[in-house]
């Protein structure tokens, strides 16, 4: 889950205006692209890439690491299983309001897989430096600069603020892994966590979470075992309960997911907990 | 998108073979003293989204007509859980052996659907949960295999619920078909009864069918009860905007759902109230000019944030919606800008020279100076 220089990205959904639109800011990036999948147009190139009428028959004969997916809601689930199907090891789906029984029988096929997928309702994933894969702004120096800070956000808009914030500090970032916004999604912020502790060339983490679901909880159990220091930044402090606020895992409901539960389980781990997004890179820098 | 019970029961059980009491669906008194005429001791039952209706008075017996008329009278206008009661499901008044429990639900940390049952129904699961939760059997279904009788059977086994276990083992796999088949987040029977003649049957049921799937569930959505909303909340809703309206005074115009939470809690954090959520983040950040005027149309908004940071949305569009729509509505709140990211030079340069006012660098000086602003 962690993009590098050289890994080869197909993109699911390359003939559409954002598939084309973003697919183009990834090469620019750095980021390898080996080609598209859109089965009514197998054979024919776009962006001087070859389209293929799936993921199967694209990595037939070529490796591929990573395949992005760029495809509306009801369509969604077979073309992730097409990705699973042919073995591509992380899958970044970008989709949002996938209906929910899809992503149950997504995750239901995943088991005894060798993929692991990031989202959905991701932003996507990013290394400075290096190149990115989804629709986060990897290509803007003034958000994104090569360090050794990692972030981990279920938003895409705050976890580039947090970025931008971090940037001005003249803190860079090792890698920024967008988990998605749906409450059930395949990378959790513990499963980010632990990348992000076993990667060499990271020496802190952002945590970014939001209200909803208890996954800052998860990770904050692990939190409690590492040596690099973590701080964190939690939305929705001034949330009504019982809304969907804007993301679909983003709810307090029957008195559970609240702020402070996640505050202070993450306290007591010994994460920092900033009260606001500037505040995140003030913790990190030495007094 | 909740059902009421009887389109629950009506649209969702019967259909799928699930035995449910004989009932009528009333709007006045009168209709509801025909009912009992017709069908003898019954329970009226105030029809709204929302649980706890037993509490609030929202559940009546009736065992004469005009009982029932007077309980109509009584319930229809109550207001329960948000919710104004419309009318009353006016039910045959069944005797009780025992109450069970049992529901299908989306379980996120196992990431399947989860079938639940207990010998401990008609009370508040939740309650049950937590004071004896050994009473509430679990199975974790694989999707790929469904749930079968031999599966139900292995859950109900050592139960003692007697002559009644096999149409209660039927009833779940009943159940389980309904919740995959009509995409449902939630299936709840509570409770499920066993009468004193030995039927099986579903005494009540909730249903939430997933929000991401209505539209391959039309007949649902369309007898399903939106959340209630506000008159501005409705207007976001019908042109695809999430807006929700709070009672503080200070405006909030961003993109994206983590941001737009974050600029509301700085706004408390810096002594300030919220007056609204909303969010133009995704495909919906071409929106702002008409998300604009939402905000503004707040009565209690004295000043507004405007807080973009683009990545997927670009805040030269978000920010060329702004400026139309504040120059087309030439509003007299105070606005505070704080603009980054995807195509920020022109969105900043935007803002100055066709509303001459400068976007603050950090977004919390923009919200201190929008809290001040209000006061």
């Amino acid at each position: 889950m962690i993009y590098r220089r050289g890994q080869k990205v197909l993109v699911q959904g390359i003939t559409g205006k954002q598939g084309t639109f973003w697919t183009e800011k990834m090469m620019e990036c750095g980021t390898e692209v080996i080609g598209g999948v859109n089965p009514k147009r197998a054979g024919e190139k776009h962006l001087g890439l070859p389209v293929f009428k799936s993921a199967v028959e694209a990595t037939k004969d070529r490796p591929c690491d990573t395949s992005v997916i760029f495809i509306p809601p009801l369509m969604a689930k077979d073309a992730i299983v097409d990705a699973i199907d042919a073995g591509i090891e992380t899958i970044v789906v970008l989709t949002e309001h996938i209906p929910g029984h899809d992503v149950l029988q997504i995750f239901a096929r995943l088991k005894n897989s060798n993929s692991r997928i990031v989202g959905p309702n991701t932003a996507g994933i990013v290394t400075p430096g290096e190149g990115f894969v989804g629709i986060m702004p990897g290509h803007n120096p003034s958000i994104f600069l090569p360090g050794d800070v990692g972030v981990i956000s279920r938003s895409g808009s705050l976890g580039t603020l947090i970025c931008l914030n971090l940037t001005r500090a003249k803190l860079g970032q090792s890698a920024f892994i967008g988990i998605g916004g749906d409450p059930i999604i395949g990378t959790t912020t513990k499963d980010a966590l632990v990348a992000l502790d076993k990667d060499d060339r990271t020496k802190s983490v952002v945590l970014v979470g939001e209200i909803g679901g208890a996954m800052e909880e998860e990770a904050a159990e692990y939190a409690k075992t590492m040596k690099k220091p973590v701080v964190s930044f939690i939305a929705g402090r001034s949330s009504p309960p019982g809304k969907k606020m804007g993301h679909a895992g983003a709810i307090v409901s029957g008195g559970k997911g609240g702020y402070g539960a996640k505050r202070a389980a993450l306290e007591k781990a010994g994460v920092r907990v900033a009260d606001t997004p500037e505040d995140v890179a003030r913790m990190l820098v030495p007094a | 998108m909740n059902l009421e019970e009887y389109a629950a029961k009506r649209g969702v059980l019967q259909p799928a073979g699930v035995p449910t009491p004989r009932g009528m669906i009333c709007r006045t008194p009168e209709e509801a003293a025909d009912a009992v005429r017709n069908i003898g001791p019954a329970v009226v039952k105030a029809q709204v989204p929302a649980g706890k209706r037993g509490k609030s008075g929202g559940i009546k017996m009736a065992d004469k007509a005009e009982d029932a008329a007077r309980a109509a009278r009584e319930i229809i206008g109550m207001t329960i859980g948000g919710s104004r009661v419309e009318q009353v499901l006016v039910e045959e008044r069944c005797p009780i052996e025992r109450e069970l429990y049992a529901a299908v639900l989306t379980d996120v940390t196992s990431r399947s659907p989860l079938m639940l049952f207990s010998t401990e129904g008609g009370m508040d699961i939740e309650e049950v949960a937590e004071k004896n939760p050994a009473a509430i059997r679990r199975h974790a279904v694989d999707v790929n295999k469904g749930f079968s009788a031999a599966d139900a059977a292995a859950l109900l086994k050592g139960l003692d619920l007697g002559s009644a276990s096999d149409a209660i083992a039927g009833i779940l796999v009943k159940l389980y078909e309904v919740f995959s088949s009509r995409d449902a987040e939630l299936v709840e029977i509570n409770p499920l009864a066993v009468l004193k003649d030995g039927r099986v049957v579903a005494l009540d049921c909730k249903f939430t069918l997933d929000d991401a799937s209505v539209v391959r569930q039309p007949d649902l959505a369309k007898v399903g009860s939106p959340p209630e909303m506000t008159k501005l909340e409705k207007r976001g809703a019908d042109v695809g905007l999430k807006f929700i309206q709070l009672d503080g005074n200070v405006g909030v115009l961003a993109n994206g759902a983590g941001l737009t939470m974050t600029t509301m809690d700085v706004i408390e954090h810096f002594g300030g109230k919220p007056a609204n959520f909303l969010e133009i983040g995704g495909e919906a950040y071409t929106k702002s000019e008409i998300a604009l005027d939402l905000v503004l149309s707040n009565p209690g908004v004295k000043s507004l944030v405007v807080n973009f940071c683009g990545a997927f949305a670009r805040t030269d569009v978000m920010a060329d919606g702004v400026v139309k729509a504040w120059e087309k509505l030439k509003p007299t709140v105070p606005v505070f800008f704080s603009i980054h990211g995807t195509g920020e030079k022109e969105a900043v340069k935007l803002v100055k020279e066709r509303l001459g006012i400068e976007p603050y660098d950090l977004m919390e000086d923009a919200v201190k100076a929008a809290v001040e602003a209000a006061k």
